[in-house]
């Protein structure tokens, strides 16, 4: 699954970023900011409208990303704990 | 090392306290301009070091990464590389990272240490971090790092005394890091992880305040109810607070004038110092109160973390119109006054974001505009109740405003279809920690901005209201006169000639010649009128009373009605001019803006007159 279709306030395992195209910088970004393998992220909050946009604490740091942003990264909810 | 004077740079994440620890380092002593060419702010300031030695401080541009994805990260890269045009390379870099965001700042540290450059890491906030139980050890991190690491604490007194130091005894000796081979991001966090296992101690969780706060903060009711009143308060600060400041500044020039007028002999020399230089003067510093209290508000939220909560609220609904969450607060403000609306738009980052706000901003009904709708209300809108509980002449001013939100928000919507450049607005925007603001760091900003005004804008504004006077002044009326001197004037010629055009509209003379010194402000078109009907009046109030029988005679309701809406959309106030020349740094935004505002003025006060006309209010 990817983040954008992660229940509110669960936590889940990055497994990596998918690049949309080649040279996807929004991609680039996200791992540079910390969504890389194996890091723990939670999803803290949905905007008020629309469920836009989604909240995540990834490590110590919150990043608000907007849904095309979050569905970049695929991550994995087993042997996460809740 | 080049020069006499050492030169150094501060970078790091956004949120790391580079801005509060500059302010430290330098005090008073900084100089903020623009970088070359564009509008992304350039502080430097001087520093001494207890061996006397002076150093140049640069405040770099908060990035994440040295792969920019924004034109502030392109210009920090840069100039970490020495390859900005214009600007030398510096000789040491100072990395700022947060103690209580190690994982993410470190990542960074690692990122320009494979520039190559001599380099300190200032590990800052080491207060807040021992609060949060994050242990670490010093020592261990320069050995993993590779480069002297130094405690510091932006936000307390002598909190970078240690630095300074540290600064002055490396700084002449300290030698290149090896240049490395780039690696990719994955391998830096791997990097990262191994130097926290080595030098970091921490609990697993954090920030148990922020978790509460959020909660309540970022809740879809409670949330938007604080936004609310947060809102509500800058609103009426900017909008009630500043009035009585603004009056006294207004009277005080007004008897600086008149003492002028007393002392010097009549004659185009005094004219010029009264009505030209006083009154130019006053024009600009009477936005002072109004542009202080709102930045005081927009740093303090800013420094408390909580404006890009208020911009994750609103993001959903301003991105649908083409702007972005963090446009909300310079629209609201443009409500009080569009000038400070517009400086506010520094707030926002991506650039074809703060571009739409810009040109959108002059949309929103300042309180300039009041005294003319209150005018043109007062003469043609009876004043009756509708639909039992509404009074007509309040139902009027509400469409005003509304219809003046929704050309905006059509606007910026209209933009955003016409825009070349397609790629995605990615959002990406961190939610730092709550912190209390600090003073200093409140004090230092509010000054800056001032700074900025009075200089910047000041100068504009300042030169276009002496060529104003001059329209207004020259050449004067004959001995004998028999009309009012304006109409004698270049602004009155240009009036009379521009009646032809205005004629569809139903703008007669007079209103035409009053549109000229409405430029200087909006509000100054009523006592126009009234100087142009030869009426004496000693204020705005007495001139509106005198001249609501004049005009609700002379002119039909379709002129009337016609006038209000020119004054929705018309760029009539010189000042947003000079502001949005200022803030885009483009002639060609400014006249792109007043081209169209005065565009959509025209079509809309014509549309609304032969309709009316047509209705049978002609």
């Amino acid at each position: 699954m990817t983040l954008s279709e992660l229940p509110l306030h669960a936590s889940a395992k990055v497994e990596d970023v998918q690049d949309l195209h080649p040279n996807d910088a929004i991609a680039r970004r996200l791992r540079e900011l910390g969504f890389v393998n194996g890091e723990e992220v939670r999803l803290v909050a949905r905007g008020p409208v629309g469920g836009e946009p989604l909240l995540f604490q990834v490590g110590f740091t919150r990043f608000a990303l907007r849904r095309s942003e979050a569905a970049r990264v695929r991550v994995r909810t087993e042997g996460v704990s809740a | 090392m080049s020069g006499a004077v050492a030169r150094l740079a501060l970078v790091g994440n956004p949120n790391s306290g580079k801005t509060a620890l500059f302010n430290q380092l330098t005090g008073s002593r900084q100089k903020v301009a623009n970088y070359t060419g564009v509008t992304v702010e350039r502080k430097e300031g001087r520093m001494r070091g207890p061996s006397g030695r002076e150093y140049a401080v640069l405040d770099l541009p908060g990035a994440y990464s040295l792969h920019p994805a924004s034109l502030d990260e392109a210009i920090t890269r840069d100039l970490c590389r020495g390859f900005y045009p214009g600007e030398a390379a510096p000789d040491a870099l100072i990395c700022v990272i947060d103690a209580t965001n190690l994982r993410l700042h470190l990542r960074f540290a690692l990122e320009v240490r494979e520039l190559g450059k001599p380099m300190i890491v200032a590990l800052n906030m080491v207060d807040a971090a021992r609060r949060r139980g994050i242990e670490i050890d010093v020592p261990a991190l320069e050995k993993a790092l590779g480069v002297p690491v130094v405690e510091t604490v932006a936000v307390q007194r002598n909190g970078a005394k240690a630095l300074v130091e540290r600064i002055d005894g490396l700084v002449p000796q300290l030698a290149s890091q090896p240049l490395q081979q780039p690696v990719e991001a994955g391998e830096h966090h791997a990097q990262v992880r191994a130097i926290l296992e080595a030098a970091v101690r921490m609990p697993s969780r954090t920030g148990k305040i922020d978790d509460t706060l959020d909660r309540w903060l970022l809740h879809p009711v409670y949330g938007l109810l604080t936004l609310a009143v947060v809102m509500f308060l800058i609103f009426q600060a900017v909008y009630a607070w500043a009035t009585p400041l603004m009056d006294g500044i207004e009277a005080g020039f007004g008897w600086l004038g008149e003492f002028a007028a007393a002392k010097l002999p009549e004659g185009p020399l005094s004219s010029l110092l009264v009505d030209g230089i006083i009154a130019g003067v006053g024009g600009v510093i009477v936005f002072l109160p109004q542009i202080l209290i709102l930045f005081f508000f927009i740093l303090a939220l800013e420094e408390s973390g909580y404006l890009p909560r208020a911009a994750f609220l609103l993001d959903r609904m301003m991105a649908s119109a083409g702007l972005s969450g963090r446009s909300f607060i310079p629209l609201l403000s443009s409500f009080a006054c569009a000038v400070p609306g517009i400086m506010s738009t520094r707030s926002i980052q991506d650039p074809r974001d703060r571009l739409a706000t810009i040109l959108v901003a002059p949309l929103m009904t300042c309180s300039a505009r009041l005294p003319v709708y209150a005018l043109l209300i007062g003469a043609f809108i009876p004043a009756k109740t509708v639909w039992g509980v509404f009074n007509q002449q309040g139902l009027v001013l509400f469409a005003l405003y509304v219809a003046g939100i929704l050309s905006a928000l059509m606007m910026s919507w209209t933009m955003k279809k016409f825009r070349r450049d397609k790629s995605e607005h990615p959002l990406m925007l961190e939610l730092p920690s709550y912190r209390l603001p600090n003073p200093r760091d409140l004090a230092v900003g509010l000054y800056e901005r001032a700074m900025i005004f009075l200089k910047r804008v000041g100068g504009i504004i300042l030169a276009l209201t002496i060529l104003l006077w001059f329209l207004l002044s020259f050449p004067g009326a004959p001995e004998n006169a028999t009309m009012p001197a304006i109409d004698y004037s270049f602004a009155g010629q240009i009036g009379h000639a521009m009646a032809v055009i205005f004629a569809p509209l139903g703008f007669n003379w007079q209103i035409c010649i009053a549109l000229i010194p409405g430029m200087g402000a909006r509000e100054v078109a009523v006592s126009s009128l009234a100087t142009i009907y030869a009426l004496s009046a000693a204020d705005d109030d007495a001139a509106i009373q005198a001249l609501t029988p004049v005009i609700s005679d002379g002119w039909t309701l379709a002129t009337g009605l016609s006038l209000m809406v020119w004054f929705i959309y018309a760029p009539m106030c010189i000042s947003t001019l000079a502001t949005i020349r200022r803030e885009t740094n483009s002639w060609k935004q400014m006249a792109f803006a007043t081209v169209y505002l005065f565009a959509a003025a025209y079509l809309a006060a014509l549309v609304t007159y032969q309709v009316a006309k047509a209705l049978g209010a002609g």
